[in-house]
């Protein structure tokens, strides 16, 4: 059992987050699968796999590269769409209890619009018949691997704000928009969620990058740049959160290169109210469970009773 | 955590590894493998080689950073294994020919064990390895080295042909057992994908074979697929 003298609860926009480790978008599945290997139950939160309206093929081609300490994707969004997620992972999301969050991406505005609408609709119905299965959305405008939609919309903040507004108009369910790092002024960007109505902003998504393959003389991808996520972005990650957290008075969700208990409370000092991990997954199969446990142990060490009396220190 | 029972180079950048542990598995099924610490970042997809009483063993060749460092493993150092994943070759009756290019031999002496009686074709490029093994458990076993080992198979002899090897050789099979058949009947090609893998479970979605019903996953629902199933691109 884990030791209850320590409190590492969190809450956003009246989610309740037992901890603040909670699984990042695309490296968890919808949570089945590591659900099979621990109980996920004890995670702060799972976000799913990155949705659109549409089922989306993803990218042909090699889709994973690694880099010193980081880890190149070019996925492309591959997912089976809102309407068959709803239908067909829902009831396993039901029975979990855990922070469960919707990714929701998209191709064009009216895209992530009715996606939303949907989301909404299912959990009204859901609420009525007294069941919960979503208990937040986060509103994905930063993926660089597809060429509609995606970063389009997570660059500049005009853009932005249309696909933010919408959305918010779009559900009441709780609202966390995840920004790129590949933004132009990201400090801006999360002004812009907080002025919106968003509950709170995520970051950082996959950084730009790209790999040559010098004896055929051409990029490893077939999109030509991919996704970068793993330690080597935590740097960065950390800077941008601690950036943001300055900035705005909602919740800054935090991720990136997080391996440890102690890169946990670096986001957490820098102001994050919880993080995400993605990548470290496929370091280390029972992540959730290692840093739910290593987190606990280190706070024993360190004398910190609760989180909150670290939260955004530095 | 398991640990080592040896490590034996069998041939040039080819070692048979063998690892004791609680590990089963059944056919064409596969393990994640590392023996380092954070770096290189992913697990290593082997397949299962054999499986007895003490442990698990894998066929690897040596291509680059991860594969390297499997090869300096000594008797009693310590691995970390997950698994085993993936669908695995179906159990199958009736005329069997398995048929293994270079390193794709691996999973196929487990299949060999569990189907005797099954026609083995292993072709290599440059040098042969672990042929031996095989002779006892094969009803023919027939090796070529520097040629293509499919146009030593007749395709028309058999009612189940399983393939692993690289991926000219499996566009190939699929092709040839497109062509197959006599009276009516044609034989079930089943191919096991080598795609690169970062989760190796079902979530990451890395790993996606586009198959003519949509895409699916290497990892979880493969790596093996019926051959008529799989779209290759060039
Ligand atoms: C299901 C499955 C079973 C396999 N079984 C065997 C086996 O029994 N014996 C064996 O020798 N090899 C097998 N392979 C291939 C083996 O996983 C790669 O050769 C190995 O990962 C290369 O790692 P590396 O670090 O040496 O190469 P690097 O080139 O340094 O690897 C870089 C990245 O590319 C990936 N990668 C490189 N080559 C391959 C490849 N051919 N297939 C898949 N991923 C690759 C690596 O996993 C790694 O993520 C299998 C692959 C899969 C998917
Ligand atoms: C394979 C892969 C797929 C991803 N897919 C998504 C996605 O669908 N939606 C999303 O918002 N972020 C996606 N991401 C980004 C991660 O959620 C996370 O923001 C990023 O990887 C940084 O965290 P990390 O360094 O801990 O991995 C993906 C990352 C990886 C590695
Ligand atoms: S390797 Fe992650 S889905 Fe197959």
């Amino acid at each position: 059992m884990l030791n209850t003298l320590v409190n590492t609860t969190a809450t956003i926009a009246g989610v309740h987050f037992k901890n603040p480790v909670v699984m990042a978008s695309g490296t968890f599945g919808f949570g089945k699968e590591y659900g099979k290997l621990y109980d996920v139950s004890m995670l702060g939160g799972i976000s799913g796999k990155g949705l659109t309206l549409q089922a989306k093929a993803g990218n042909p081609g090699i889709r994973v590269y690694e880099t010193p300490s980081g880890l190149l994707n070019s996925v492309g969004l591959e997912n089976p769409g809102v309407e068959a997620f709803l239908d067909k992972e829902l009831p396993y999301w039901e029975t979990l209890d855990t922070a469960r969050i919707v990714n929701l991406g998209g191709n064009t505005l009216p895209d992530y619009v009715l996606g939303a609408e949907l989301i909404q609709r299912d959990a009204d119905q859901r609420a009525q018949a007294g069941r919960q299965a979503v208990d937040m959305i986060e509103l994905n405008i930063s993926c660089p691997n597809v060429k509609e939609g995606g970063i389009a919309f997570g660059v500049k903040t005009p853009a932005a704000r249309e696909v933010v507004r919408a959305v918010r108009a779009a559900t009441r369910l709780p609202l966390a928009v995840k920004l790129s790092p590949n933004a132009e002024d990201i400090a801006e960007m999360a002004e812009m969620c907080e002025a919106e109505g968003a509950d709170a902003v995520s970051l950082i998504n996959t950084i730009s990058g790209m790999k040559i393959d010098v004896r055929r003389r051409r990029s490893v991808f077939n999109n030509l740049y991919a996704g970068l996520s793993g330690p080597a972005i935590k740097p960065v990650a950390l800077r941008m959160v601690h950036q943001v957290a300055h900035r705005v008075s909602i919740p800054v969700i935090g991720m990136g290169g997080i391996t440890s208990a102690t890169d946990i409370i670096e986001f957490i000092m820098a102001g994050a109210t919880v993080v995400q991990v993605g990548t470290y997954n496929f370091m280390n199969m029972r992540a959730g469970s290692t840093l739910v446990e290593e987190l606990h142990q280190f706070m024993l060490e360190e004398n910190i009773s609760s989180l909150d009396e670290i939260r955004g220190i530095v | 955590m398991a640990t080592v029972i040896s490590n034996e180079r069998l041939a040039n950048g080819v070692y048979h590894l063998r690892v004791e542990g609680d590990y089963g598995g059944t056919m064409g099924q596969f393990y994640m493998l590392r023996a380092w610490g954070a770096y290189p970042l992913l697990s290593r997809p082997l397949s299962i080689h054999q499986v007895n009483d003490d442990g698990v063993e894998f066929l690897y060749h040596v291509v680059g950073e991860g594969t390297e460092i499997f090869a300096e493993l000594t008797p009693g150092d310590p691995v970390q294994l997950e698994g085993p994943f993936g669908n695995g070759f179906p159990e199958v009756e009736g005329r069997i020919a398995l048929i293994g290019g270079g390193i794709g031999i691996a999973p196929l002496y487990y299949c060999a064990r569990q189907l005797p009686g099954s026609d083995v074709y292993l072709g290599f490029s440059r040098e042969a390895f672990r042929t031996e093994a095989f002779r006892p458990l094969a009803a023919e076993l027939t090796v070529d080295v520097g040629g293509l080992i499919l146009d030593s198979v007749d395709f028309n002899r058999y009612d189940h042909i399983f393939v692993c090897g690289p991926q000219p050789m499996l566009q190939a099979a699929q092709m040839k057992g497109a062509a197959a058949g006599v009276d009516g009947r044609r034989p079930n090609v089943y191919l096991s994908l080598e795609n690169r893998m970062a989760c190796g479970i079902g979530a990451c979605l890395v790993c996606s074979v586009s198959c003519v019903d949509g895409q699916r996953k290497a990892c979880s629902d493969g790596p093996v697929f019926l051959a008529e199933e799989v779209v290759f691109h060039a």
